[in-house]
């Protein structure tokens, strides 16, 4: 009787043990600040938002949009877009999801100061009936889907009352969530640890999905990180620093999944504190010193695609015989003619933390402008200490990256190359003090123009009128780079956003 | 012995109060505190007034003022990240900060103690040659390769140990999450202290042995070998007694290679102290964090030292603390 029981109780344990949770234990560079996704406009409030709320649609690998919450849309004119809704909802707290959350949540960004600048261009949403919502413009908007991809509906029962958005304190929304999305956070330490579990009662029934629980771990170190997965003490990373990109492809077990991104690295060369940069011959000169394919292939391990412009090939103002020029000899001659054979000597100052490889790529531009006989006085700084520096426009020629919120090169347009105006916040970025009025009114022009015809030729004069005067120095595309161990899928759920889809996260039991 | 303490007290005022002037004065150039609150498309003068809500507009004086107002009643300000008093952020993480030194200077007393009696009472012997090679090798190689070595071997190709974290904890009189009872957190906290002990070992095995030495060579051990006590007694009981000595003193001081050194270990381990919170700190701009960890650890700083000093006195009564003038 006795050995029956401890038979009895041995197999249920094996069985229990076969249906054991499939856990995800996963490593970032960083967690988010806070709860309340519409406090901080950020890369891991986002990824955040992915898991424990669902977007109205998202973006698939392939650049199209996915209806999510949003089963359909439909515009009923210029500037009206009317949304259906899922049906089958509920948020994680049992409250059902219907189209006065939508209403409340866009209502809500619209208050925030991080997303106020993109949901601006709406101007009000209104409810037709329990499941459709229309959503009204103040003009035509040719990226209204774009945006969309932000709404991540909250509970507006939930939330209502308690809403606040405050930076600098604690807040309702801060620390308390209720969402829709495929994961229920359990708990979380700040700074050190998150928990999530599979919502059990999540609309998406077809997924391939079966992670039913995460434990996210900030590592902020790239060496630990990367010994975290080596050691097997976590499944998924990002991300992988180029030095250590050779070790790990070569371990067995483990993958390296990358996708170029639409981020954008570049030199600012500041026209105001530098009058031989108000010489376009100087800036061409600069830009031909310059050899972008080299950077990509010797310090960034071919991790990168070289930029002859600031739009990647995904968006639409590229243009694809825009390719990046090195020719020193023609740079000479340049400066030559500029008069400036003997050359000048300048600052610069790039972050040694921000992006990939960042302080060696800055290092390397240095002794290419140094064949052009520009000597540069570098000064590399922590992301904290350089972006003040930035701001303050501290050096003759300062490194930025930037990805677009929008998917869209008017974004790029808009904060790195528009004029200055502090008011609002067009060319914050924009450390060349570089000032064109007719891009300005482009841009202006392709933020209203619907017609895809008209907005593609718009955002491509923008490009030509840029390379024509040299106004910034593009360099590359910074790729993407994630690493997990070969049974975590992870090639299907990435994206060049870096918004990794986990609810669709499939892990092989060996 | 009061008058000693008092005397300290004051001491400790002005090295609180100086502290808290030099880490409001390095605070300017941190960064932008602001900066890592709102995204990059914030306008510029939304971030203007977000600083004039949080007072940074204000000049050095009035900041330090409104600090020092606060600091007397116990607030040493809200940490920008946490969103929670500074003070309550850091007491959080000290355990985890304070289980790893414990451990580390464990490791340290077990085994440098008897390494470094080893060296000096039989310099010619091969084991003592070799300890007094490692230790060189040890005192010049920095912790970090050290601790990435450790990580290579112990975790990656061998898998003995995990490689970050804490592990398992378990909850103390409701104040304390501790590592010590459990086995996963045991082994968690193999690697940084051992690496942490590494760090500091070398040079307590070279003090113990060149202080014995020269103790060993004095006269009444030489009285208490003629009078024909047994070794073990002379070298324990005599001589290990008075090398300890300057042992504690320089103990102390290094008392504060400990804390740098746990910014370190805590950094390369991803271990959720004190030393992790305040790089994090630094690299988030949050300000009030990183002067409210130099106040704290400026206040351990005065009590291991009161501590040694009081330790001083039990093992040589003949140190008189008050008329030392310490």
């Amino acid at each position: 009787m006795k050995i029956k029981v401890i038979i009895a109780c041995c197999l249920a344990l094996i069985l229990w043990n076969k249906a054991a949770a499939t856990t995800l234990r996963m490593a970032f560079d960083a967690d988010p600040v806070s709860l309340d996704p519409h406090e901080q406009l950020s890369e891991s409030t986002l990824q955040f938002s992915h898991l424990v709320f669902d977007p109205l649609l998202r973006w698939k690998q392939n650049g199209q949009f996915e209806p999510r919450l949003a089963t359909k849309w439909q515009r009923l004119d210029a500037q009206t877009m009317r949304f259906y809704l899922r049906k089958d909802v509920t948020f994680s707290n049992g409250n059902t999801f219907s189209a006065k959350d939508v209403v409340y949540t866009i209502q809500r960004l619209k208050r925030s100061p991080d997303f106020r600048a993109m949901f601006d261009t709406i101007d009000s949403v209104s409810m037709v009936d329990e499941y459709t919502v229309d959503v009204h413009t103040t003009y035509t908007n040719p990226l209204l889907l774009n945006i969309m991809t932000y709404v991540f509906p909250l509970d507006k029962a939930f939330y209502q009352g308690h809403d606040e958005i405050i930076k600098y304190g604690e807040t309702f929304a801060s620390s308390n969530v209720s969402g829709t999305g495929p994961f229920i956070l359990i708990n979380r330490e700040l700074g050190s640890r998150m928990e999530l579990k599979r919502n059990p009662n999540y609309w998406d029934k077809d997924t391939v999905g079966n992670v039913d629980h995460i434990i996210l771990t900030p590592i902020h170190a790239d060496s630990t990180r990367l010994a975290a997965l080596l050691s097997g003490d976590v499944d998924f990373i990002f991300p992988v620093s180029p030095i250590d990109m050779e070790r790990t492809k070569k371990m067995p077990g483990i993958q390296l999944v990358t996708l170029p991104s639409t981020r954008i690295l570049l030199l600012h060369m500041n026209q105001k504190r530098r009058v031989e940069f108000q010489d376009v011959r100087v800036r061409k000169a600069i830009n031909l010193a310059i050899n972008k394919p080299l950077i990509v292939e010797k310090i960034l391990k071919g991790y990168a695609t070289p930029a002859g412009q600031l739009s990647p090939d995904r968006f639409l103002g590229h243009i694809n015989d825009l390719e990046p020029e090195y020719n020193v000899s023609k740079a000479l001659d340049l400066m030559k003619q500029a008069g400036y054979e003997k050359g000048f000597r300048i600052s610069m100052m790039a972050p040694n933390n921000r992006y990939m490889n960042d302080e060696k790529v800055a290092q390397a531009i240095t002794a290419m402008l140094a064949r052009i006989n520009i000597t540069v006085d570098l000064k590399t700084l922590p992301k904290a200490q350089y972006f003040k520096e930035f701001d303050n426009r501290s050096a003759d020629m300062m490194m930025l990256g930037w990805q677009s919120d929008t998917m869209d090169s008017n974004n790029l347009f808009e904060f790195i190359i528009a004029c200055a105006d502090a008011k609002t916040g067009l060319g914050a970025y924009n450390a060349s003090e570089y000032c064109q009025p007719s891009i300005d009114d482009d841009i202006r022009q392709a933020n209203r123009e619907m017609n895809p015809e008209r907005r593609l030729r718009l955002l491509q004069q923008i490009e030509k009128t840029l390379d024509k005067d040299a106004a910034v120095v593009p360099l590359y595309w910074q790729s993407l780079i994630w690493a997990a161990k070969d049974n975590v899928k992870i090639q299907d759920i990435v994206n060049d956003q870096n918004y990794p889809h986990l609810g669709d996260l499939f892990i092989e039991t060996p | 012995m009061l008058i000693f303490l008092l005397r300290r007290l004051v001491q400790a005022c002005f090295v609180m109060i100086i502290i808290s002037i030099i880490s409001f004065a390095i605070q300017d150039k941190l960064g932008d505190p602001v900066q890592q609150m709102v995204g990059m498309t914030v306008s510029p003068e939304e971030r203007n007034q977000l600083r004039n809500e949080l007072g940074l507009n204000d000049g050095f004086f009035s900041q330090y003022w409104r600090f020092a107002k606060g600091a007397i009643h116990g607030d040493l300000g809200t940490s920008y990240y946490y969103k929670e008093p500074a003070l309550d952020v850091i007491l959080n993480k000290l355990p985890a900060t304070l289980e790893l030194a414990f451990c580390a200077i464990l490791i340290i007393i077990f085994v440098a103690t008897p390494c470094g009696v080893l060296a000096a009472i039989k310099p010619r012997h091969l084991l003592s040659r070799l300890l007094m090679i490692v230790s060189s090798i040890g005192l010049s190689v920095p912790i970090f390769i050290v601790a990435i070595l450790m990580v290579y071997v112990f975790s990656i190709e061998l898998n003995m140990a995990p490689s970050f974290g804490r592990g398992q904890t378990t909850e103390i009189f409701g104040l304390w999450h501790s590592g010590l009872f459990t086995k996963d957190g045991l082994k968690h906290l193999l690697l940084p202290s051992l690496s942490l002990a590494i760090a500091l070992m070398p040079i307590f095995v070279r003090l113990i042995r060149a202080e014995m030495m020269e103790v060993l060579q004095s006269e009444y051990i030489r009285f208490a070998w003629s009078k024909g006590l047994s070794a073990p007694r002379i070298y324990f009981k005599h001589a290990l007694k008075n090398t300890m000595l300057p042992v504690i003193t320089v103990g102390g001081i290094q008392a504060g290679t400990l804390v740098a050194y746990t910014i370190l270990t805590e950094t390369i381990f991803q271990w959720p102290g004190m030393g992790f919170l305040f790089m994090d700190a630094v690299n988030r701009v949050d300000t009030p964090l990183v002067s409210a960890y130099l106040i704290v650890v400026g206040g351990i700083f005065v009590i291991t030292n009161t501590l040694v000093d009081l330790i001083y006195g039990l093992v040589n009564p003949t140190v008189r603390l008050a008329s030392h003038g310490l």
